[in-house]
């Protein structure tokens, strides 16, 4: 599972983990704005960023290898479109495509790989991001891990009961077991949901979930976030009067 | 003595017209533990989320003297802990501690107030050094006993426990047993494992069809309901 690799990496400590997930969010939203502008110059932008990621990678003592395949998983939905321009002729564009959702990734991938997520979900929280999609992202995360273990069980069960079918009838088999899986996982996950809330009203749940560790803006959280929304700022604005 | 739980003529029927509860009258004792037997199906679970709320159907339910209503709910809840059986479905924040003050902070306790319950209920279920650890880590034994400390962080006077022995190994029942007979609050215990209720229960009441069928000692239960046979072979 990917996102328990990703928890023990922000469980480490670096200068980097200690920054205040507010901090670190608004640099990365800097970050992502001026990527998400460039055009002209981008190669110039895009080859500062990965200098920048990289050495940030570094520093947090994150594994190099994991990180960049892990931002790789973008490529496949941005190659289709990225495809689709470079066959109607705009190679820009679809050089533009790939870039920019790599670097969006590698990004993302960073903060996550640095912020406990119960830390970033509290720190978007005092950012004002609406309470209902951080308790969606929070449930995600927490029970993906009990679903996806329901699909392996189901998975395993179709499996034993597989029998001797070989080629075009396995196949067709497969995907017919794989449809009926999809449709119980989804009538198991919403009896899940109900329990999971039933389980919530009855320890008093009255709509928003309290934090316990507060989170404290340290003068070098205001330093870190001064010099990233600076740095990528000038490196847009330059690489734009260019 | 007064009953700490009064039920007189529940009865609730789900929105696809099954009625799932048919006049339930039930008393629960202080410090009295009691059983509810039956089959998949007849009652119980449906019984017990009528106890804290979460469930309304018509009749009447009392806690400690005082009629459960909208303006009751949120004592009641704090007074009834609820243990439901998947425990997934009870620890859903990211971390132990955090799920486990999650009741406290509910309750309008202070951070420094919902830490030190939620230490003390840790370390009452021996499980104070998972209190930083993410519960899908935990075993099926580990996450119960975070499940119970969740609900044991709220002081609650009842405790209900839903299927508790479900998910759990030998060793792991056993140490469950052990925890609860050390809990001082009257218990209701919904399980199909005899030998868990026999230990535990003072008295065993037998649903069929969401009416209670039958009570009385739990071996007495389970003779008159033939209930023993279904874990034997014939």
């Amino acid at each position: 599972m990917h996102h328990v690799r990703i928890e023990g990496w922000s469980a480490r400590q670096s200068f980097l983990h200690r920054r205040d997930p507010r901090a670190k969010s608004l640099v990365l939203l800097t970050f992502l704005i001026a990527i998400g502008t460039a055009d002209r110059r981008f190669a110039e932008i895009a080859a500062c960023s990965v200098g920048l990621f990289l050495f940030a990678v570094i520093t947090s003592r994150l594994p190099l290898g994991g990180i960049l395949a892990r931002s790789a998983l973008v490529l496949p939905f941005s190659l289709t479109f990225a495809l689709i321009s470079y066959i109607s002729g705009d190679a820009h564009r679809a050089w533009l495509l790939t870039g920019k959702s790599y670097l969006s990734a590698l990004g993302v991938l960073v903060l996550m790989a640095t912020t406990p997520l119960p830390q970033l979900l509290r720190g978007l929280e005092e950012m004002h991001v609406p309470r209902h999609l951080l308790m969606v992202m929070q449930f995600l995360y927490r029970y993906l891990f009990v679903i996806s273990e329901e699909a392996q069980h189901m998975r395993a069960a179709g499996a034993c009961r597989g029998g001797t079918l070989r080629g075009l009838q396995r196949r067709r088999a497969g995907f017919s077991a794989a449809a009926g899986i999809l449709g119980v996982l989804f009538a198991r996950s919403h009896a899940r949901a109900q329990g999971v809330h039933y389980a919530m009203l009855s320890r008093g749940f009255s709509g928003s979930i309290p934090a316990l560790d507060p989170l404290h803006f340290a003068t070098m959280d205001a330093i870190f976030l001064a010099a990233g929304v600076a740095l990528f700022s000038t490196l847009r604005l330059v690489a734009g009067a260019a | 003595m007064t009953p700490v739980i009064q039920v007189r003529g529940l009865t609730y029927t789900y929105d696809d017209g099954t009625k799932a509860l048919d006049g339930v009258d039930f008393d629960l004792m202080p410090g009295e533990t009691v059983a509810l037997l039956g089959a998949n199906g007849s009652g119980k679970t449906t019984f017990v989320l009528h106890l804290n709320g979460l469930l309304s159907g018509t009749g009447q339910i009392t806690i400690n003297g005082i009629p459960l209503s909208k303006e009751t709910l949120a004592k009641t809840r704090q007074r009834i802990g609820l243990v439901f059986q998947d425990s997934d479905n009870q620890l859903f924040l990211p971390t132990v501690e955090d799920d486990v003050a999650f009741g406290p902070m509910n309750m309008g306790l202070s951070i420094a107030e919902a830490k030190l319950r939620a230490q003390a209920a840790l370390h009452k279920v021996g499980m104070s050094w998972a209190a930083r650890k993410a519960p899908y880590h935990l075993s099926a034994g580990e996450k119960k006993r975070v499940a119970i400390a969740g609900i044991l962080a709220m002081q609650p006077e009842i405790l209900v426990l839903d299927e508790p022995t479900t998910f759990l190994d030998p060793p792991g029942q056993r140490a469950l047993i052990e925890l609860l007979g050390e809990l001082p609050q009257a218990k209701i215990l919904v399980t199909h494992d005899l030998a868990f209720a026999e230990t535990l229960a003072t008295r065993a009441v037998f649903f069929e069809k969401g009416r209670i069928a039958g009570e009385g000692t739990v071996p007495e239960v389970a003779e008159l309901f033939n209930w023993k046979t279904a874990n034997r072979k014939p």
